[in-house]
């Protein structure tokens, strides 16, 4: 897979060089005025910028359910909640997508984005003018997709951690939540951490969803509240349209960038998981 | 002094409360995607579904059953593919690859693939195969598809056969059986219900990739008759309906969801509920 990849992407850079990768021009329109101009970073930052988004929403969130399924909640409710998680990472892609079109853009635009953009408008990212199909829409339909693969990771790692721990805290007088802050979260430290950047890989890999909220725009801007485009996107989008070699073989080396990130990163998140965890390897599955 | 003490006795146990209370917070809010998803495909996509939907082809507007077929084909030629393979490496790593430099091998890369994203396998099969051959076609889509749940089917196939006892294996090599028929009469036969549980999975996983078969099988407006050529899938005509300017089709979209999400939750319940028997047998 590697081999035939690396093949197709190696005319590129005999043409562009490493400018494939800093440079911000991705002109793909071919005539005899009109040198076509390939290069990657407008996607790289698109995909980064979103995926964080993403990280930054879901987070708090997926620990939080991830905290109250290993610690909290009533026998009963634990296999429920998890069977409906589950089943939010079970969802196709495209129907996310779809549902993000009809719900999440027109809301967002309507309600979070205006607020956001009047009490943080200061910042740069938070600028107006306000553009449903964006980077902060990707950010956030991403955010409920990587949820699920963060929670269900970090409660095995929650649930890996021994009973002597919550016990020894608890028989010192500890309120549960001390117990989890101070002997739970410590002990699981790195698997908690495996299990964000495992979901924040998902992140940068997810295609369809953001294709169809993302807006797909060339440039890269300083506002959130503009669109973009992500590695994965692009390929989507665009592969259709090559007409020719060259820029076939662009959004191929395109997908091999994309596969050397979640290489690493998941080489990462998986480290980190197998340390904690006897779960380890299998957490990538569902 | 008893005062200051009851004062951080009481400030303890409200931050748990509080605590307890936002950790129950994030929990319905991660949870409300779910509902409200589930009441929009539910709304929206009951009212497109009628006879026609189910029986006229893409191109003539009413209805989606090609695509429908085609996911099918897709989904069943990826089986051919996979599971064949996914099984027998799976077997590999539990019987022969335990402890093996070539296991080792073998595990990792199929970790890998295992969390290479989906478009990166359409890229592969568009450079693979839809260059070479200069067309997209429905093989194309199916090898891509395959690829996709070979890794599935390896890991869950070797977590399940690990589980069988040894006793059962040396019972059987006891009695004369050479390893191969250990393998495929005791460990599989065991492990059977496990074995079709994750192929199950596999199986829902795929029939919702829409990014690798945009790179591979294009999709199509009519019936295929070649799997030769392009071929329609229902998550490839979602994404056409919903980025087109028409509000008819967005109609369309929300019912082919809805079928698609009946389908891959109908496959994956099947596989919970085999699972659930052996566990109780």
């Amino acid at each position: 897979m590697i081999v035939v990849m690396a093949q197709e992407s190696w005319p590129v850079f005999q043409q562009f060089g490493l400018k494939f990768i800093y440079g911000t021009d991705w002109q793909p329109v071919q005539s005899d005025q009109h040198k076509p101009e390939f290069s990657a970073l407008p996607f790289i930052y698109g995909t980064l910028v979103s995926s964080i988004i993403a990280l930054v929403i879901a987070i708090p969130l997926s620990l939080g359910t991830a905290i109250f399924l290993a610690e909290w909640a009533p026998s009963k409710l634990r296999a429920l909640v998890a069977y409906f998680i589950e089943l939010l990472a079970a969802i196709p892609s495209v129907v996310y997508g779809l549902w993000a079109i009809f719900f999440l853009v027109p809301w967002l635009r309507s309600t979070v984005m205006p607020f956001l953009a009047s009490t943080l408008g200061f910042l740069p990212i938070f600028q107006p003018p306000i553009v449903g199909f964006s980077l902060f829409t990707a950010g956030v339909i991403l955010a409920i997709m990587s949820l699920p693969y963060i929670t269900a990771v970090a409660r095995e790692v929650l649930l890996a951690v021994p009973n002597s721990q919550r016990e020894a805290m608890l028989a010192l007088g500890a309120t549960r939540w001390e117990c989890i802050r101070k002997a739970v979260l410590p002990y699981g430290r790195s698997g908690i951490v495996g299990a964000i950047i495992l979901g924040w890989g998902r992140a940068q890999g997810e295609t369809m969803a953001v294709t169809m909220v993302i807006g797909n725009s060339h440039y890269i801007k300083a506002s959130l509240f503009q669109p973009g485009y992500t590695m994965a996107s692009v390929i989507a989008n665009e592969i259709n349209e090559a007409t020719y070699a060259l820029y076939a073989q662009s959004l191929i080396t395109i997908g091999l960038l994309l596969f050397a990130v979640s290489f690493i990163v998941n080489g990462i998140a998986r480290y980190l998981i197998i340390k904690t965890s006897p779960l380890g390897r299998g957490g990538a599955n569902e | 002094m008893t005062s200051s003490f009851s004062l951080s006795q009481n400030r303890r146990r409200w931050t748990n409360y509080a605590m307890h209370g936002l950790v129950i917070g994030a929990t319905a809010l991660a949870l409300t995607p779910l509902v409200l998803i589930f009441i929009y495909l539910i709304m929206k996509g009951a009212g497109a579904l009628n006879w026609d939907f189910f029986t006229q082809p893409v191109g003539s507007g009413d209805g989606v059953a090609n695509a429908i077929l085609g996911t099918a084909t897709l989904v069943g030629l990826a089986s051919c593919i996979g599971i064949p393979v996914g099984l027998l490496s799976g077997l590999y790593l539990s019987e022969y690859g335990r402890t093996t430099k070539f296991g080792t091998i073998l595990r990792f890369f199929t970790d890998v693939l295992n969390s290479t994203p989906s478009i990166v396998v359409g890229v592969f099969g568009f450079a693979f195969i839809v260059i070479p051959t200069k067309h997209f076609s429905a093989l194309a889509g199916a090898v891509a598809l395959s690829i996709l749940m070979i890794p599935i089917i390896t890991r869950s196939t070797e977590e399940i056969a690990l589980l069988v006892p040894n006793s059962l294996r040396e019972a059987g090599l006891a009695l004369g059986l050479p390893r191969w028929r250990v393998i495929l009469w005791i460990v599989a036969r065991t492990a059977r219900a496990g074995i079709v549980t994750g192929i199950l999975l596999s199986v829902a996983r795929v029939a919702g990739e829409s990014a690798p078969l945009l790179l591979t099988a294009l999709g199509n407006l009519w019936w295929n008759r070649n799997l030769n050529e392009p071929i329609a899938a229902l998550p490839v005509q979602i994404y056409n309906y919903a980025t087109s300017p028409f509000p008819k089709l967005w109609d369309q979209a929300w019912g082919a969801a809805l079928v698609l999400v009946g389908l891959v939750a109908l496959t994956s319940l099947l596989a919970r509920v085999i699972s659930h028997r052996e566990q109780l047998r």
